[in-house]
């Protein structure tokens, strides 16, 4: 299905469009911004349940017996450990070191790793997957592959009245197949980007809508809600989750990123290990830091950062956090400024509001509100 | 829908005359379309505004919105109450959630916003 534009339609896009879902264009795809309003999704999300359609994401799979050594290659952060059924987050990175997506990988069976990847990058990484293969066998499942999240603290309530089946074994990061839902078999992982306990699950595109109504159904007396885009970046803002093309890119590093913790530099022989042990021999210059502002002026993407009236970066990602009730960001200052309470500013429309520097995330979830890491 | 006692810019802000001056606001469609609002930015009482410039921002949670002065003239009124419960513009847009009155420095600007019939064809349009 194609939109006038040009744009791709996911499976679901009639459910959004009856559900009152406002489309808009992202990242090639037309997908729902919002069904009944940002806050109201994220509030949702936050304290019941949302339901996304996040199909446009792509999912590449590399097999056979040297599929380990690609995926060691290609990932910063050690597949080496992950038994069947487990994954991990990690950047792929260039050999400067510099970002080429950011994925979730599956272990999915002894030498099938599934990679999960941004939709604006996937032709991208589908070329540098292959690339790099060195024997594997690459094949891009995008197109077979529809792909929802149900996310929030009632998330696992709702798998468990639409399946009839309880996911208290599926720890986080973890992926079962066959599992039975509207008539079919979807493949469900305990993974999101919500910074809330939740499920992501893959069905074929057929059979999407189905998946779909079943679960809005099971869900309405947990509160389940629809989410869109908007509340989808403002929780995973909140808890401080990157988004490729705005917080990290082929221009920064996981180092300078929060996502040190993904690079494993005692694992030999992975695309951008030198640069990056070199950075981190050296120290990097800068980094990406959170921030809080007590006026009413909202950080957006490109807007200068200052401190000490001396220009020290730009914020690439920033918002009003519903949650927090205050406008938060995200952008990259001299190492030396990325301590919690330094002093910045930020330019809004020609003014220069102050700005705290936090720690990260912005958000937690409370202990005990289902699965934990 | 839109009612008739008053004008439409293009931009989606009502312009109603009240004895000469102009009482000015957004239209429920644009309010509908910023759901989440935040913040509301308006002048200080004695600003000049000019026809067709900014005269403040909306800030929702997604994106910042110039709001556009349909005459030129001088701030004689803010509305403080919706500066302070911003999400006043949901719930009664063509009403209560005024936003500033205009003292207008002439009448051309006046003449060339549309009446209610083609507001309405004009979002009608958009929808």
């Amino acid at each position: 299905m194609t939109a006038p534009e040009g744009l791709r339609r996911t499976p679901l896009h009639e459910a959004h469009v009856a559900a009152g879902g406002r489309m808009v264009p992202f990242a090639g795809w037309e997908l729902p911004v919002q069904y009944r309003g940002i806050g109201e999704e994220h509030t949702a999300v936050r304290t019941a349940a949302g339901l996304f359609d996040v199909s446009h994401m792509g999912e590449i799979w590399v097999e056979g017996p040297r599929a380990l050594d690609a995926v060691q290659r290609l990932i910063t952060n050690d597949a080496g450990r992950l038994a069947v059924g487990q994954g991990l987050y990690s950047p792929m990175c260039l050999p400067t070191g510099g970002i080429v997506d950011d994925v979730t990988v599956f272990r999915v069976a002894d030498h099938a790793y599934l990679f999960v990847v941004n939709a604006a990058t996937r032709a991208k990484d589908v070329a540098w997957i292959e690339e790099h293969a060195g024997g594997a066998v690459v094949r891009d499942a995008s197109d077979e592959t529809a792909l929802l999240a149900l996310q929030g603290p009632r998330a696992a309530a709702v798998l468990e009245a639409a399946t009839g089946r309880a996911f208290d074994g599926l720890r986080r990061f973890h992926l079962i197949g066959g599992v039975a839902l509207a008539g079919t078999r979807v493949t469900v992982s305990r993974t999101g980007y919500t910074g809330e306990d939740g499920f992501e699950i893959a069905v074929v595109p057929e059979l999407a809508p189905a998946v779909w109504e079943a679960l809005l159904t099971a869900g309405r007396p947990h509160g389940l809600v629809p989410a869109g885009l908007g509340a989808r970046d403002t929780l995973r803002l909140e808890a401080a989750y990157m988004l490729y093309g705005n917080d990290i890119d082929e221009t920064t590093s996981p180092l300078e990123a929060p996502l040190g913790w993904t690079v494993k530099l005692d694992k030999a022989g992975f695309i951008g290990r030198e640069a990056l042990l070199a950075q981190k021999t050296a120290g990097v210059g800068r980094r990406l830091v959170g921030f809080e502002i007590a006026d009413r002026a909202i950080p957006r993407q490109h807007c200068a950062i200052w401190a000490d009236q001396a220009p020290a970066g730009e914020v690439t990602s920033g918002s009003f956090s519903p949650t927090l009730r205050r406008p938060i960001g995200l952008g990259y200052v001299p190492a030396a400024l990325a301590l919690p309470g330094a002093a910045l500013q930020i330019e809004v429309r020609d003014r220069r509001v102050p700005a705290t520097v936090v720690r990260l995330p912005f958000y937690r979830r409370p202990a005990g509100s289902g699965e934990t890491r | 829908m839109y009612p008739d006692d008053r004008r439409y810019t293009r931009e989606h802000e009502w312009a109603k005359r009240e004895d000469g001056r102009i009482r000015v606001g957004i239209t429920k469609f644009a309010a509908d379309r910023l759901s989440d609002v935040v913040f509301i930015e308006l002048p200080k009482v004695g600003a000049e505004v000019r026809a067709m410039e900014p005269f403040g921002v909306i800030e929702s949670v997604k994106a910042a919105s110039d709001l556009y002065a349909p005459v030129s003239g001088r701030v004689v009124e803010v509305n403080q109450q919706l500066v302070d419960s911003p999400e006043m513009i949901n719930q009664d847009p063509h009403g209560a959630a005024w936003m500033v009155v205009i003292e207008p420095s002439g009448d051309e600007a006046w003449d060339g916003l549309l009446d209610a019939a083609a507001y309405g064809a004009l979002v009608g349009a958009e929808h």
